[in-house]
């Protein structure tokens, strides 16, 4: 079995102390790092490990770091994104409620590599056990003097507060979550400037996932050479995938990136519940779904990109023969335009535009031009709204078209048929 | 319980609480969504006076609490049940049967996802994923998960709420004849 790392303490809940995380090995990673690294090492050596974000995009989490001016002569700041609200995803949840020493460990020494005196974690409002434990390990923390004034007697200091957010998925979104932070709506900004430059209150900013923090620590206790042995070399280290839908054993699981979405799915999701798999979206419902011919895909986020999907979340919802293809792509059309912020009309109108017509075809009063006028509003959308929302909307849509058109074709036939 | 709020008592309630959170931040409109979870958590809705005391609180103007309050969906601008019922329907759920038991909690207690029992009971309300979806179907009841949910599971989830609805009832007959 794969060495569970970033789950190591999900079945130990001394772990959720101070001092039960310290015993097992918790908080070696954060002093390692005070006692040999320079900032501007700390960030080299995050470059050197190839960590990338496990917040969606995949992006290099040493060389967003860099980005953060040296010079700027304002505060800086951190923001965790635990917003989590990416449909079928729920890993950020399991490190929160089980292992939050973790997460602020990884907080700490990033927080150091930039020079941030203040951090937010951004957690999701619905997440309340996640919010209590995490408050509760800043609490301990600082009593320790890992947070606060003069941290391990070193000249950095750091604050970190929870924000808790109210129930808005593009909140997840970084620039929508700093102006929320702000106490503004949830609505993106245009980039650039990006947020390493002008984020929160202005001021340079790093956001990164929870899970991307909780790579740190393991980082610094084991070493660079440890932790880019594990898995493809352009996506290395342990990674969550979170198990949902139709299959027989759901679940958050650890396993390296150079793993194939069948493996995935057959080997750990224990197989479709009924018949066989006809889909799966690899990573939340903004992924692309795959049908069961591309399963020997790897989950990394280069080969999930060459067969025009991505690792997203990694929310892996796999669907059995019994799923409807237009329904899950109604169901999913519909969540995006719900959430859209309004700020755009591509995503605002196109959205809405694009949801009624999948009710019409589920209803059985679909026409037949309907598939080609998706595929148009998919065309509107991509590419042309402010934010990825609406990029991901479309981008999911269109592959329900591409891979399963005959199934739109059969419910709009019926239709015809019958009238 | 809400029929007295004035800007004054709202004050009294939470002026510390509010410039306690005011500190985390280094400016004062941060604050605004801490600010108004206090007041939800104190009284149950938000309105315009509780708008009009956070603004006079935090100092800013009320439009940007008002702003705040109406963007976000786990903000209660009307009175939601006694038992919240939140029944995530989005793709995990839905491929497990989310519809089929929330038309059975439509059904079971008669009123339509969106709406609140006329003895403010209960709320129904479908909504977009909450994270749990390795244990689909899954409901919130007001802050806590219910998971691997089936229609015996929801059965039996609603008499237990019906009996907790009674033994509430009787206590706060109980505190209120003590009070009289
Ligand atoms: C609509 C939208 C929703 C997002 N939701 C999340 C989220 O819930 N959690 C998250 O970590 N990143 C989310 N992201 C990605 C963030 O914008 C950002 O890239 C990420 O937090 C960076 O962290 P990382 O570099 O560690 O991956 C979302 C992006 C978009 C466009
Ligand atoms: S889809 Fe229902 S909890 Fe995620």
């Amino acid at each position: 079995m794969t060495e569970q790392v970033l789950l190591k303490n999900v079945n130990n809940p001394d772990a959720l102390t101070l001092t039960g995380y310290e015993k097992a090995g918790g908080y070696q990673g954060l002093k390692i790092m005070f006692r040999d690294f320079s900032p501007d090492e700390v960030i080299a050596y995050v470059k050197d490990s190839n960590l990338r974000g496990r917040g969606g995009a995949g992006f290099p989490t040493g060389l967003k770091w860099s980005f953060v001016p040296k010079d700027s002569g304002k505060l800086h700041y951190l923001c965790c994104n635990a917003d989590e609200g990416e449909p079928g995803t729920f890993k950020d949840r399991v490190l929160m409620e089980k292992d939050p020493h973790q997460m602020i460990e990884g907080m700490i020494i990033a927080a150091y590599a930039i020079g941030a005196k203040t951090s937010y974690v951004y957690i999701r409002g619905e997440y309340g056990l996640s919010i209590s434990r995490v408050e509760q390990a800043i609490a301990e923390a600082y009593a320790q003097g890992y947070l606060g004034r003069n941290i391990m007697g070193t000249d950095f200091s750091h604050d970190m507060y929870v924000h808790k957010g109210a129930g808005a998925y593009i909140c997840g979104e970084e620039t929508a979550l700093l102006e929320s932070i702000e106490g503004k709506r949830g609505q993106p900004k245009l980039k650039p400037p990006f947020p390493a430059v002008a984020g929160l209150y202005e001021c340079p900013t790093v956001v990164n996932n929870v899970e991307t923090f909780a790579c740190l620590p393991h980082i610094f206790s084991r070493g660079v050479d440890w932790f880019t042995a594990i898995g493809p070399m352009d996506a290395p280290g342990p990674k969550l995938f979170g198990l949902s839908g139709q299959l027989k054993r759901p679940g958050v699981y650890e396993l390296p990136m150079d793993i194939t979405l069948g493996e995935l799915v057959e080997d750990y999701g224990g197989g479709p519940l009924t018949g066989k798999f006809k889909a799966v979206i690899p990573g939340g419902v903004s992924a692309p779904m795959i049908p069961r011919s591309g399963f020997d895909v790897k989950m990394d986020f280069s080969s999930l990109a060459a067969v025009d999907s991505m690792l997203g979340s990694a929310g892996v919802i796999a669907l059995d023969d019994s799923a409807s293809i237009p329904v899950v792509a109604r169901r999913i059309t519909e969540f995006f335009s719900h959430e859209s912020c309004g700020k755009c009309a591509p995503c605002r109108e196109g959205l809405t535009w694009a949801a009624k017509i999948l009710r019409r075809i589920e209803a059985g009063d679909g026409l037949p031009g309907d598939p080609d006028q998706l595929e148009v509003l998919c065309g509107g959308i991509f590419g042309t709204t402010f934010c990825a929302l609406g990029d991901g909307a479309a981008w999911a849509l269109r592959a329900t078209l591409k891979h399963f058109r005959p199934e739109y074709d059969a419910l709009i036939s019926k239709n015809n048929n019958r009238g | 319980m809400t029929a007295e709020r004035t800007i004054s008592t709202i004050r009294d309630d939470l002026t510390i609480a509010i410039s306690e959170v005011r500190t985390r931040y280094p400016n004062a409109r941060s604050a605004i969504m801490p600010a108004l979870y206090l007041a939800q958590d104190k009284y149950g809705t938000l309105d315009g006076t509780v708008y009009q005391a956070i603004a006079e609180i935090l100092d800013v103007p009320e439009i940007y609490v008002f702003e705040v309050a109406s963007f976000y969906t786990l903000y209660h601008r009307e009175a939601v049940g006694r038992f919240h019922l939140q029944m995530c329907t989005n793709v995990s759920c839905m491929l497990l049967g989310a519809y089929d038991l929330l038309g059975h909690l439509e059904g079971r207690l008669g009123i339509k996802a969106g709406a609140t029992t006329d003895d403010g009971r209960f709320s129904i309300r479908a909504v977009e994923c909450i994270g749990a979806c390795d244990r689909a179907p899954v409901m919130m009841v007001n802050e806590d998960y219910h998971n691997d949910l089936t229609r015996a599971r929801v059965d039996a989830l609603l008499d237990g709420l019906e009996e907790i609805d009674t033994i509430l009832d009787d206590l706060e007959e109980t505190i209120s004849e003590g009070m009289s």
